[in-house]
């Protein structure tokens, strides 16, 4: 077997899973989301970096799934479960949904870091997987890591370090 | 909606034009704030999948001073200027006397610090928005200037979001400025990116059709 520790890098709106020994990462994420979906004793996790809370909200006809937060967990399960996860041993992790500027204005689609966080906990609520962990809100952007073979999701900042959750 | 990533050439002629006007019209403001020359690039119509804005400035994880302005009015969209920390660090020690700030430090650089990169990317964004509405005679207003200091790809995706709900492209003028005079000098570049209702309304100004 391959031990060299590849990083699959998932880009915004966009998702992809991994298995042990490999990591898995996206970066800069905002008021985006990102959610990890992993079954831990199987060692295997999904990741999707969700930018929009609902795919109701879509204006588009070829509509990308993986930019919203209820399709994106939709596939993110199917394909989980393809790939040898079980879904009742899946948990889930979550970090972003910070906000980047300091609007006054009340205008929803500046509040989408928290809309996007409610949408994905009310979502993963629906097929019953618990949110073990998280780091949301805030202003500050985030990278993280997942390493499905210890469940640990490492959360890296600009100017406040890193943590582990 | 029609697919806004398509473009003609005489619609992309269309909006390198108005960076032209923009960018330049910025430039100018630069130019009396620091009192040295300002040169700027021709402006480039970006057609691209999210990924790329971040990629177009260093990737998603490259820290980044992004000051926003919301354009309101007849068409609307946001406009960036953003610098590099230490470009940003330079400009300040430029037009005050702090020199002993870290941007990026854990904890906030002074307020003046602060306001004056604030009132910086106002000048300059807000000269930017006026240049477009006298040129297209459609109104527009800035909104006041936001400052975020973090991950390019956070502080990008604000902008994205109108755009992000009709397509997975965002279409965007980008306009480099360069201080001339000196090589260490301040390099800042003008991100453009009109929503997606406000192209058929600057083409249909302008003289161009949709499709044309």
């Amino acid at each position: 077997m391959d031990d060299t520790q590849i990083v699959v890098k998932v880009r915004i709106a966009d998702l992809n899973i991994v298995k042990a020994p490999h990591l898995i990462r996206t970066s800069g994420l905002g008021s985006c989301v990102g959610v990890v979906l992993y079954d831990l004793s199987r060692k295997v996790a999904g990741l999707a970096h969700v930018m929009l809370p609902d795919s109701n909200l879509a204006k588009q006809l070829n509509m990308n799934e993986f930019k919203y937060a209820n399709t994106a967990i939709d596939y993110l399960i199917k394909e989980l479960c393809t790939n040898g996860a079980r879904k009742y041993a899946l948990q889930a992790k979550l970090a972003g949904g910070a906000q980047m500027f300091q609007f006054e204005s009340s205008n929803d689609l500046m509040r989408i870091g928290p809309r996007n966080v409610q949408a994905i906990q009310e979502k993963l609520r629906q097929y019953g997987i618990p949110v073990v962990a998280m780091d949301v809100g805030g202003n500050s952007g985030r990278t993280i890591d997942f390493d499905p073979a210890t469940g640990n999701l490492k959360i890296r900042t600009v100017n406040k370090g890193e943590l582990v959750i | 909606m029609e697919d806004i990533s398509r473009l003609s050439t005489v619609q992309m002629d269309v909006l390198r034009e108005i960076g032209n006007i923009g960018a330049g019209n910025a430039a100018t403001s630069m130019s009396k704030l620091i009192n040295k020359k300002i040169d700027m690039q021709v402006p480039s119509v970006n057609v691209v999948a999210f990924d790329e804005v971040m990629e177009m400035i260093g990737g998603p994880e490259t820290p980044i001073v992004g000051i926003m302005i919301h354009i309101s009015g007849e068409a609307t969209g946001k406009v960036y200027f953003i610098l590099s920390i230490e470009e940003a660090e330079s400009l300040v020690k430029s037009i005050t006397n702090e020199h002993d700030f870290n941007l990026l430090s854990d904890k906030e650089p002074n307020e003046l610090v602060l306001s004056a990169l604030k009132e910086t990317g106002n000048i300059l964004t807000g000269s930017y928005i006026t240049a477009l509405s006298d040129f297209t005679s459609l109104q527009m207003q800035p909104s006041v200037p936001y400052l975020s200091i973090d991950m390019a790809g956070a502080v990008l995706t604000v902008g994205l979001i109108e755009v992000s709900q009709v397509t997975d492209y965002a279409i965007i003028i980008d306009t480099k400025i360069n201080d001339s005079e000196s090589a260490d000098g301040i390099h800042g570049n003008f991100f453009f990116l009109p929503d997606p209702e406000a192209f058929p309304k600057i083409f249909k100004v302008l003289g161009i059709e949709n499709n044309g």
